[in-house]
């Protein structure tokens, strides 16, 4: 059974700035849709009014313009700071919000970009400027404003957004929700008019979108799990993620491997790392192979780990139990009827020391 | 069969990943929805939790009462299948989709009621968790330390028209329960022992997100299935059950199919002793109800016949058990794995590794 890992003084400062800046600083909430009218906005107002219900000091810094009747009964249980307006563009008063400093401050709409003569370009930088000085945000946002998505989502709406959010600014969320709405309910809601290809079409793009979305918050929810890994004591989940863990050798087909772990990591949406263990004794036309498919790894995106070790089986599992790996590749060269001492020891050491984790061999 | 409609009935699933995300709440309302818009909706099953908010949704909906069953002199309630299909709505409403219904009764599991249900053309609202679902059983093991006996086979979620995520997330979760909102009493603190650490819950609720992600994305046309085969080797070994939940998992993401083979040395399985035979019979059953193809395979070389099996079946990916740990430590090239690695070196063989409870 592999151990929680020990932390590194580095990692317990960080730990200890985390918790630190963690007290200090307001909660940040996301409800996160694939599409509008699937509910965002009142989840949040929702949340809200049970929120005062229970004593909290709610307000509401920034609303779309709407017209439903659920709405608005639920916004007129919650306190309005009105909007600026610069140049006839509606602005989050993020000054008015602080002299008022709520404990909680729900913010629709969290892509926004402000007109120029505000305090900030965009609004996502009024809500971490709250965060900042300790009030707590409850936000909403559609997949299609999320920055590092914007080009994969354009692709299956055919249209193009203006305004977007940080994806590392969702990750910092304490709490993201999804709100999954099933896709019929949206299409039956827009799509009267729409002829039933047309129909069948747009149900295949929102679930596209839909699935985007799912897997955008388990990513989030995946860093969260990593944050109890360490303080829980618990050594790592297994699986909830696929993690392949490529073990580069100087004879290993890597370029195979690579291959095949970016798809095995596509089809499962799973993350791939490759590690190299140091020999010192690699000759010249080693050291220009190991260049090569380094290359290979960080060009498949793989997170990239070089270590020295004398011994390489310890050094690989010790990094894959960290990591959490599910997967690890390994070449063999078992093709002779007597095979190289180093491949029979690796890899049957390997097997046998990778508790919970699969191995997949490689000829070479 | 007079009454029973020619097409299926179409399945939606509400999963979540634990109790008291709101589950059977969504459901109810979804029912309410569909009889306002003049669907004829009954309620099948209705597993009342002592919630009130849940059981306040009840109100209005028709409901098929339960049927009692006696087993060894206890009396249960079990849901009415034959009073359901007798009555006919459009929309049977069914709660806890993995129960196991009292031994005797005419099918064993509720989703084999539910698929009888949907057989003759009733649509159906079911509910869920992640945790049930069977090909993620060693992993919900391995996280929780708990060992989860009802199950759902993977094949019919991913016949469900719909799958659709219930989130909350465990903060929230955590304070429904503290509030007593999920269970009462004991309950709670047992419940705490249990499933409900945060660390816990977030790892379900990352399991669940992603489950519906593959769902959604299972129901996108499109997608050409371009990965050979999956071959499991099996015997009647313990070690074979995960074995088999893992290379279907691994099948279904790729789009492909798994095959399960047994090698034996006879034609029948006469040789073998009964206690075996029947621990071998039982690895191809739940093979079988899994939906993989199973294959027996006569030969004295197992490394050699699974490899020529596997190549004439368009097998790519070989997966078998890890070699149990041997008291003289001999290494693995005396052994199935390293024959096995040798002779398909056109194909990739992974070792499943036991995923053992890790607290």
């Amino acid at each position: 059974m592999p151990q929680a890992a020990k932390l590194t003084p580095d990692e317990l400062l960080r730990q200890v700035q985390a918790e630190e800046h963690y007290a200090r600083t307001g909660r940040l909430k996301v409800f996160l849709g694939y599409a509008s009218g699937v509910g965002k906005t009142f989840r949040m107002l929702d949340e809200g009014r049970r929120r005062k219900e229970r004593g909290q000091d709610v307000v509401l810094g920034a609303v779309q313009p709407r017209n439903s009747p659920d709405l608005d009964y639920l916004l007129k249980q919650i306190p309005v700071i009105p909007l600026l307006e610069i140049d006839g563009v509606p602005v989050m008063d993020v000054e008015a919000i602080l002299r008022r400093k709520p404990l909680v401050c729900l913010v629709d709409g969290l892509a926004y970009d402000n007109p120029p003569g505000s305090r900030n370009p965009h609004r996502w930088q009024d809500v971490e400027q709250l965060l900042a000085e300790g009030v707590s945000v409850i936000t909403t946002i559609n997949v299609q404003f999320v920055e590092e998505l914007r080009e994969q989502v354009e692709a299956i709406r055919g249209k193009s957004v203006k305004v977007s959010v940080p994806e590392a600014f969702l990750h910092r969320a304490d709490e993201i929700v999804v709100v999954d709405t099933p896709t019929d309910f949206c299409v039956a809601r827009t799509a009267d008019s729409y002829a039933t290809t047309e129909r069948d079409e747009q149900s295949r793009k929102l679930s596209q979108l839909r699935e985007i979305a799912l897997l955008l918050a388990a990513d989030v929810v995946d860093e969260q799990l990593e944050g109890f890994l360490p303080t829980d004591g618990v050594a790592p989940a297994w699986g909830t993620q696929e993690r392949i863990l490529v073990c580069l050798t100087p004879k290993a087909n890597a370029q195979r491997m690579i291959e095949r772990a970016k798809v095995i990591c596509d089809r499962f949406h799973g993350e791939l790392f490759v590690i190299y263990v140091g020999q010192s004794d690699l000759t010249a036309d080693g050291q220009a192979a190991l260049e090569r498919n380094l290359a290979l790894a960080r060009a498949a995106e793989a997170e990239v780990k070089l270590m020295t070790g004398k011994d390489a089986v310890a050094t690989i599992i010790e990094y894959a139990n960290q990591q959490r790996i599910t997967q690890i590749f390994i070449g063999h060269s078992l093709n002779e009827s007597i095979w190289g001492r180093f491949t029979r020891t690796t890899v049957d050491r390997l097997i046998r020391a990778a508790e919970g984790i699969d191995v997949k061999l490689f000829p070479h | 069969m007079s009454n029973s409609s020619p097409t299926k009935g179409r399945l939606k699933v509400f999963l979540g990943y634990a109790a008291g995300v709101g589950k059977t709440y969504q459901m109810l309302e979804e029912a309410r929805e569909l009889k306002r818009s003049a669907a004829d909706v009954v309620v099948g099953y209705f597993e009342p939790h002592a919630r009130p908010d849940t059981i306040a949704l009840m109100e209005g909906l028709e409901s098929i009462p339960c049927r009692a069953v006696e087993y060894r002199g206890t009396r249960f309630e079990e849901m009415d299948t034959d009073a359901i299909i007798a009555r006919h709505p459009e929309v049977a409403v069914v709660d806890e989709f993995p129960h196991t219904n009292v031994p005797g009764s005419p099918r064993a599991k509720r989703w084999e009621d539910v698929v009888y249900i949907l057989d003759h053309g009733i649509h159906v609202l079911t509910t869920m968790n992640v945790q049930h679902l069977e090909s993620l059983n060693d992993q919900i093991y391995n996280m929780t330390g708990v060992r989860v006996r009802e199950t759902v086979p993977d094949w019919v979620v991913q016949q469900a028209a719909e799958v659709v995520m219930i989130d909350l997330t465990p903060p929230a979760l955590l304070n429904r329960l503290d509030r007593g909102v999920v269970y009462q009493g004991d309950k709670i603190t047992k419940a705490k022992e249990n499933f409900f650490k945060e660390s816990t819950l977030v790892a379900l609720r990352e399991l669940a997100l992603r489950e519906t992600a593959f769902e959604v994305e299972a129901r996108q046309p499109g997608r050409e299935n371009t990965a050979g085969r999956v071959l499991v080797y099996i015997t009647g070994d313990a070690a074979s059950v995960p074995l088999i939940r893992r290379g279907k998992r691994v099948a279904d993401y790729m789009k492909t199919e798994c095959l399960a083979v047994v090698v034996s040395p006879a034609a029948n399985v006469s040789h073998m002793v009964p206690e075996q035979r029947d621990r071998l019979q039982k690895n191809l059953d739940f093979a079988h109800n899994l939906h993989l193809e199973t294959h027996v395979l006569t030969g004295t070389d197992i490394a050699e016949n699974l490899v020529a099996f596997a190549r004439e079946h368009g097998v790519t990916q070989i997966y078998l058990a890890r070699p149990k740990p041997s008291p003289l430590n001999f290494p693995f090239s005396k052994d199935l794995v390293e024959k096995v690695a040798r002779l398909a070196r056109d194909m990739e063989v992974t070792i499943v590794a036991e995923r053992a409870a890790r607290r």
